[in-house]
């Protein structure tokens, strides 16, 4: 198991200097010019131009450039915003708990309903259940965000008027942010109303952002259902005269869930990306928004911090499913 | 009420859901969050609709609504015959916010202006360097240069002395970055350690003061109690930062925000027929262009120029680009600015003339050129491919074959300030409402070398005139200047000017007296609810 953990964790370090190579080598790539887009159709003489350059270090010679960046890193410090001047550290831990929250009640909603709906779709293959299952699957990941957010929106807030429209909290409660994450400061506030306020907003985002990963899990669980229910022990199970609910639940599920673990870890990717429309739509002030707009100015600090930060989570999330893997798995733990 | 929680009472629709009435709060909501809250150290417009328009006075201002300058800090001022002094007395009893970090001890005085201006201009201000210290709004409005000293002359009264005569000076100051901080405040953070708090923190004069913000989602704000023009109608402002327009609208429709910026043109229909929604209009301090490259062939000779012109057919761009939001602009200046021309006669639409021209100018048989078209959306122009694209047409029956070209929006800005254009889709929105912040920025020899003047055009008789029109603060003498600086440009050509857009606001009837502001910013003192 220590082998496991310890070329695991091996594995980090080139993943971690490739992302940073990788974000500072594209934003660069990309055409456009951080001073031109500050300063839109006025224009600067060239002198100024040069100056400003000069101020963000952006005349230095590429390798110095990422060297400098890359031994900040090392220090903790991912730079000043272009745009704000502000650390992007700071900009960063701001915004990020919106996302977090987020995408943890996406990720709960997606597991809470997908697993139950491809286990029963799986026992009742061939069924008409099942096919409406995977059908659903099948439209919500290929559900544009965008316009799955509005349609919820203009039906849910506009025309039933059971939810808010957008935000993370009604505009009437306000008090100073202590975690960031609005379900739990809005219960610490103790203000009357601002709980259910905050979980109010949070349905709407919650769905959209979880629907593609729900429909992910929902065909993950159901295809290995399948090939658990083939086995022979499944077969044994039956044949020892098992209840049909014990034999799914205790001995298929056990080792199905396997492959959907790994599913789910993958999907904490899929949701960071997700959550880049979803916050847009719904005014929800976390890092995906930021990122994109960050990427358009070529505020290149930002983006190059944004980017490693949200890789580094990624990548320890799949690196604790990669271990939780291996603790379920005997066969994983012991290959090396 | 536990302590650091607070309730806010708001009015209008928003009550209808709170179940509560009291102070009068207004909810905007904005498209973005803002840089930061300095406004000499920003240029977008976000930033200025939270910083200077809520937070902050300056010297003089421009009247709500229109590009008409007022007295606002400063109470009266006089300009020397020369042209080259400019005297401000300045008001008496101005209070500076009073904050959980700063309680002005003084009011505001002569010593607030020199401060503000000076870290600005002067490299060695000990101010001058934080928060990035860059002001670009200041260096682009060439106030550095401009300015030779600035002088208190006691604490009432301040003088400005510039090295050349500059009529547009004036609406300068009542730009954005001209606004005026507090200097006591300004030491007191330094003293602390923390200089940037001035920037973070703001404190100002202006009617409304900064209590919250939380980035990218709202900032709140409450009326300045002893503001020097009376305290504000609405006692609590709120930006609930919503970056769709399609939400913002649901938003404005369910009642949780009273005004929103930029609708969906899709949408406006909708909005008209609203019974809770005023939709506001008005023609946008803007104009979009297409500029010939003066300097390259076949547009350095003005036959061609004119002919181009009148193969434009402008009504269908209108329609088809502008849906509605858009109106034909004749001269480089849009109507609502002082000393535009209505007797300018703009080109007709004439394909069989444009052809005859083109012919005596050597070219029966058309040439080839490029359209760049931009690949952004801007207030003058909503979609300048399609714009292209039936510019094309249009040049393509009078034998010129056009290809479009396009590039990354930072690229295409750079290039075509470096001229490698033939003709160029651009566009401007005025700064300060002065009929120069259009003509000489735009047009003036000075900017045709690499810079805004993508014609690349430099006329001696156009240039004499705006440079005479510098001179004098006579506005009469002005105005007849740039009346006939108009009538040159049109004859001679350099553009086809295409469109001033149509600005629409929607706004919850509630809301009592909300004007756009032809800057395009949002200003919300004045302001009540019903």
């Amino acid at each position: 198991m220590l082998r496991f953990v310890l070329t695991r964790l091996g594995i980090l370090i080139p993943t971690f200097i490739g992302v940073t190579l990788l974000t500072f080598a594209m934003i660069r790539l990309i055409p456009g010019d951080p001073v031109e887009l500050l300063v839109g159709e006025r224009g600067l003489d060239p002198v100024r131009h040069a100056q400003l350059r000069a101020e963000m270090g952006l005349d230095r010679p590429l390798l110095e450039q990422y060297w400098h960046y890359i031994s900040g890193v090392f220090q903790g410090d991912l730079g000043k915003s272009i745009v704000t001047k502000q650390p992007v550290v700071e900009e960063f831990f701001t915004l990020f708990p919106a996302t977090v929250e987020l995408s943890v009640c996406a990720m709960l909603f997606a597991v809470a309903l997908g697993i139950p709906a491809g286990i029963l779709a799986a026992a009742r293959r061939g069924s008409v259940f099942d096919h409406s299952v995977m059908g659903a699957a099948l439209t919500g990941y290929s559900m544009p965000i965008f316009w799955w957010g509005l349609l919820l929106i203009i039906l849910f807030s506009g025309i039933l008027g059971w939810t808010p429209v957008s935000g993370r909290i009604s505009l009437l409660y306000f008090f100073e942010p202590v975690t960031g994450f609005m379900l739990i400061d809005s219960w610490l506030s103790g203000e009357p109303g601002a709980f259910t306020s905050a979980v109010r907003h949070l349905i709407l985002p919650t769905v959209v952002l979880g629907t593609i990963p729900l429909a992910v899990i929902a065909r993950q669980t159901r295809s290995a259902m399948l090939e658990v229910l083939h086995e022979d022990y499944v077969r044994t199970a039956r044949a020892k005269g098992l209840a049909p609910l014990r034999v799914i639940g205790l001995h298929a599920l056990r080792n199905a869930l396997i492959p959907v673990i790994t599913v789910i870890g993958l999907q904490v990717g899929v949701l960071f990306s997700g959550a880049v429309l979803t916050e847009t739509i719904f005014s929800w002030p976390g890092i995906g928004k930021w990122i994109i707009d960050s990427i358009h100015r070529r505020d290149y600090p930002s983006v190059q911090g944004g980017i490693l930060l949200i890789a580094t989570t990624v990548i320890i999330v799949n690196l604790l499913v990669d271990l939780l893997y291996g603790l379920i798995n005997p066969r994983i733990r012991h290959q090396r | 009420m536990r302590p650091g929680v607070h309730v806010l009472v708001v009015t209008g629709a928003l009550a209808l859901t709170a179940g509560s009435v009291g102070a009068k709060t207004l909810v905007y909501c904005s498209e973005g969050s803002p840089e930061g809250f300095n406004p000499a150290l920003y240029t977008a417009g976000t930033t200025f609709d939270a910083s200077s328009r809520q937070l902050f006075n300056r010297l003089v201002e421009f009247e709500r609504g229109t590009t008409k300058i007022v007295p606002a800090l400063a109470e009266s001022w006089t300009v020397s015959k020369d042209g080259l002094t400019y005297t401000f007395k300045l008001r008496k009893g101005v209070k500076f916010h009073n904050t959980k970090n700063f309680s002005p001890s003084r009011d505001f005085n002569a010593d607030d202006v020199l401060f503000s201006f000076d870290r600005q201009r002067d490299a060695n201000h000990p101010f001058h360097k934080t928060s990035g210290g860059q002001y670009e709004y200041f260096v682009a409005m060439d106030m550095a240069a401009l300015i030779k000293d600035i002088e208190k002359v006691d604490s009432q009264t301040v003088r400005f002395h510039l090295k050349r005569p500059e009529a547009p000076f004036i609406a300068n100051l009542g730009m954005d970055f001209a606004s005026v901080h507090s200097a006591e405040y300004a030491n007191k953070m330094a003293a602390a350690g923390t200089p940037e708090k001035l920037d973070l923190d703001p404190v100002g004069t202006g009617p409304f003061q900064l209590v919250a913000y939380q980035k990218d989602a709202v900032i709140r704000y409450k009326a300045h109690p002893s503001y020097w023009a009376g305290k504000a109608a609405i006692d609590n402002l709120v930006f609930a930062i919503t970056p769709d327009n399609s939400v913002r609208y649901q938003k404005l429709k369910a009642g949780e925000c009273h005004v929103m910026p930029y609708p969906n043109p899709a949408d406006l229909d909708a909005m008209r027929k609203d019974g809770s929604i005023n939709l506001l209009e008005q023609e946008g301090l803007n104009v979009g262009y297409l500029a010939f490259n003066t300097e390259k062939k076949p547009f350095n000779n003005r036959k061609v120029r004119q002919a181009l012109n009148m193969a434009v057919n402008k009504d269908a761009i209108i329609d088809a680009v502008f849906q509605g939001a858009g109106k034909k602009a004749k001269n480089p200046i849009p109507p609502t600015i002082w000393s535009y021309n209505d007797e300018v006669v703009d080109y007709t639409y004439n394909p069989p003339e444009a052809k005859r021209l083109l012919a005596e100018a050597g070219y029966p048989n058309g040439f080839e050129t490029d359209i760049w078209a931009m690949p952004v959306q801007r207030p003058y122009n909503p979609n300048a491919r399609r714009m292209a694209e039936l510019l094309q047409a249009d040049f393509e029956k009078v034998g010129v074959k056009a290809k479009i070209v396009s590039y990354e929006w930072g690229e295409y800005l750079k290039r075509s300030k470096q001229g490698e254009h033939q003709t160029v889709l651009l566009g401007w929105t005025g700064d300060n409402g002065d009929p120069d912040n259009f003509l000489y920025v735009l047009l003036g020899c000075e900017a045709a070398k690499d810079s805004a003047n993508r014609a690349r055009w430099c006329n001696k008789e156009f240039e004499d005139l705006l440079l005479q029109a510098k001179q004098t603060s006579d506005v009469a003498e002005r105005t007849a200047l740039y009346k006939e600086a108009q009538l040159v440009f049109k004859s001679e050509a350099p553009w086809v000017t295409i469109a001033h857009s149509v600005v629409f606001k929607p706004v919850r009837k509630e809301v009592v007296d909300f004007r756009i502001d032809p800057f395009g910013g949002h200003v919300f003192y004045g302001v009540d609810l019903k």
